[in-house]
This record gives structure tokens, sequence and C-alpha cells, in this order.
């Protein structure tokens, strides 16, 4: 249980951190809060010959409200999240959403990059950065680029980032005071990985449903949209008859896993459970505004 | 194996200046460098909370650090809560409440605890068994130390220092 030796470089800038995976070609990782990464390293599955910390960068960690959007740098750490007036005035459900990632010790350290850089398909900060459409700035050696939230992920611990690539910042456009919002998620044990989670937004005008999201975790190699669950919403209340089309539609648009915590019949149940309490909860605090 | 690195930190208001192999655990370096057998070892990936130090007042899981990112850093071990005469109010709580039995969870239930009670009001006993979640204990079925930590907030309704 203790990671095979690694050369340690603590870059002072992202130039810097970038240039250094570029000239290990891939053989150097970036530790960030470390918090999946360490555990990796002591069971030797990652064997860096280099490891490029990036937590003393200045300007990394932050949330900045930039009228229409929330910018969070890469670097800011759970439990300022969990905490941020600005979170919980602008995107309330990914204040929630933070009290489900992992224990406070975890929280305190772990990244909002460093989620979403390692991918876990059961986390919670993928799911909710495709539920919000989040814009991921990355940096590398030949400059900067954006990518959408749902271009991002492409398999279990498989993202859109190349070797000499760092997430920078992640831009989250600010949720409207009308949106309801609902989180729902099941685990063994509070803070554990979810068996399954989803996140829901609605938007209502007029008693009608004018928008609808809908994002999952753990049912997947990836977290996803609802698409189809989504577009049945539209242009009507939420009723009983809609609600369980939702879930039928969630439950067909899913092929989850099987592991020792649940099968894949469990997961796809429950997934469709929660999507019918997320959506409860989004059109309750959706009417209340509007009421 | 690759170049041992300067580092100079302070745990529990000692200074300490060491030379470390990057790959050191700071759960190694406390116990082995330093010799302060306080913090626990369990399972060495982040999941039993056994490790759990405060870093400039945080709580952090030991074995998810490396020694050599703490340079410069302020690091408290259960060492710093208290001794064996002088109890911190947390510590003379556990004691009174039975809440330890093999005493292996201990110091990070201790240190998880410093955290939890500065940082949420633990106003239900339900949100103190939730920040528990992070710390394993195998003997006590944990109701033992919701009520020491339950007893130590209703004395003081602060964190206990």
């Amino acid at each position: 249980m203790k990671p095979v030796a690694f050369d340690y470089i603590m870059a002072d800038c992202v130039d810097a951190a970038t240039a250094t995976l570029a000239g290990a070609g891939g053989d150097a990782k970036i530790i960030a809060g470390g918090q999946s990464l360490v555990p990796m390293l002591n069971f030797r599955l990652l064997r860096p010959s280099i490891l490029v910390d990036i937590n003393r960068i200045p300007g990394l960690a932050f949330i900045a409200d930039d009228s229409n959007a929330i910018r969070i740098g890469a670097l800011t750490r759970h439990h300022r999240l969990e905490t941020s007036p600005v979170i919980a005035t602008h995107l309330p459900v990914l204040a929630c959403a933070m009290t489900h990632v992992a224990h406070l010790a975890i929280r305190n350290r772990g990244t909002i990059g460093g989620s979403l850089s390692h991918a876990d398909p059961a986390a919670e900060l993928p799911m909710m950065v495709l539920l919000l459409d989040a814009e991921l700035g990355i940096a590398s050696t030949s400059g900067r680029r954006s990518v959408a939230a749902r271009d991002f992920f492409l398999g279990a611990l498989t993202v859109d980032l190349a070797i000499d690539d760092v997430v920078t910042e992640i831009v989250l456009p600010k949720l409207p005071p009308t949106t309801g919002w609902g989180f729902e998620e099941v685990a063994r044990r509070g803070g554990d990985f979810a068996l399954a989670a989803v996140a829901a937004t609605l938007n209502v005008a007029g008693g009608a449903i004018t928008e609808a999201r809908i994002a999952m975790t753990g049912v997947g190699e990836t977290p996803k949209r609802a698409p189809e669950a989504e577009a049945l919403l539209i242009g009507r209340a939420l009723e009983p008859a809609s609600i369980d089309a939702a879930i039928a539609a969630v439950r067909a648009g899913v092929e989850p896993p099987t592991d020792l915590h649940a099968s894949s019949d469990y997961r796809r149940h429950l997934v469709g459970v929660l999507a019918g309490r997320a959506l409860a909860a989004a059109w309750r605090r959706a009417r209340r505004t509007a009421a | 194996m690759s170049k041992a690195l300067p580092i100079k930190l302070t745990v529990n208001g000692v200074v300490y200046e060491r030379n470390v192999e990057p790959r050191l655990l700071l759960s190694d370096f406390l116990r082995h460098t330093l010799g302060l057998t306080g913090t626990h070892v369990g399972c060495e990936h982040g999941v039993c909370g056994a490790c759990t130090v405060l870093l400039d007042g945080d709580s952090v899981r030991a074995c998810l650090l490396f020694a050599v990112q703490t340079d410069g850093c302020r690091v408290e071990t259960v060492e710093g809560l208290g001794s064996i005469n002088r109890m911190n109010p947390l510590q003379q709580a556990f004691r009174e409440h039975h809440a330890l039995q093999c005493g292996f969870c201990t110091p990070g239930m201790l240190m998880s605890a410093t955290d939890l009670i500065r940082k949420y009001p633990l106003a239900t006993d339900d949100e103190i068994r939730e920040g528990l979640s992070g710390n394993l204990c195998r003997c006590t079925g944990y109701q033992h130390i919701v009520e020491a930590i339950r007893a130590v907030i209703g004395k003081s309704g602060d964190a206990p220092r």
C-alpha cells in the first residue's frame, strides 16, 4: 500500500504544469486534491514517473459571479462549494449535491477540477456539470480551449483531456431564481459513492413546464442526461401520469452496471424512483417561487 | 528511488525540518519519521478515517497526502489535543461516555469531530452520525461516540480547543 517512487514537481503556474506534462509524454500525473489519485497510487494502479502538484498555483481556486454565469476555479475545494453563498443563491441544486460528496475530510481537500478530470462513474460533480450545461476551460501547451460538459465524459475514468491538458475553470450558467430543482441519491452509507443519483431542474410558466433537465450518475460508464424524459415533460404540468412516463423513459435509457453493491436491475429500478422524487421536488420548488 | 526533498512544517506547535522522499505519505511521516504514533493507519486509501489529522485547521486524511505537500503547513494530530493527565473537553467526553473500546479509530474520530463541531451546527444526532460517516468504528456501534460529541456541543456550543 505504498506508491511507486516518483519525482515531485510543484508547479508555480499553469504553463509550467502543462509544459511538464508535455515533456513527460504521458508519464506524469497532476495532483490536485489527490482524494482519488492517491488511493490509486497507494494501490499501484497508477505508476507515474512524475507527479505535478498544482495546489500552490495562484488564482486557480475561486468562485466568481460573472453576470449570467458562475465561474469556478478548478482548484476550488468541495467544502467551499458546499458552503458558498454565491452557489447557494445561483446554483442551489449544486450546493445540495455537494453535501453528498464523500466526507468532510475529503471535501476539505478534493477539488472540482480533479473530480471532473477523474470522472468516476458514480461521482456527483460530473453529473452536476452535465445537468447545468457547464463549459470546462482547459489549458495546454498549445493554448486554451473550452469543452462542453456533454462532450467531456467519454467513458469510465475517461475524459476529453490530452496528456498536457489541465482543467482550469468551470463555467456554469446561473439558474433563474424561479427554477425548481431536486436532488436524490441512494448510497450504502452517507458519503459513499452513489448506487444511483438523479438531479433535475424544471422551469415553469403559466402552470406548464417550459424546460426540463434530468441528469443521472451511477447507472453507466459516464453520467447521463435523460433527453426522452426531458422532452415528454415539456408543455404541461407535472402530473402523476407524466411522472410515470418520465420514470419509464429514464429506466429505458440506462444500462446500469452490476457490482458487489447492487444489480443492474436494482439500479434501473432505483434510478426511476429517484427521478420521480427529484422531479416532484423540482415541481414543488418551481410552483412555490411562482406563487 | 527519487530524490529526497527538504520540508519544514509545524506539527502540534513544534517546527520540524526533514528531508522526505516524495512518495512518503503524511501518515507514515508522522508515525515513522517523527515518532508520533497517535495517528493510526487503517486502510491507506481514504475509507476508514483512522489517520485523520488537521492540516492548517481543516480535517484531512493523512494517508491521502504526501509529506512533501505539507511544506510550510501546520499539522495537528491527536497528540496535540491533550495528554492523559490533561485531556481536552472532547477527549474527556469520550472517556465519560465510553466512546471507545479498542481505541483504534479514536484518534481519527477525535480529529474529525473537532472539525465537524467547528463547521456544522450538528443540531440533531442524525447530523452527527452523517458527519461521522467517514470514520469507521467496529466496536462501539457509534452510539456512545454520538453521545460524547452531543455532550460537548451541549456543554460549550463551541469547538473544544
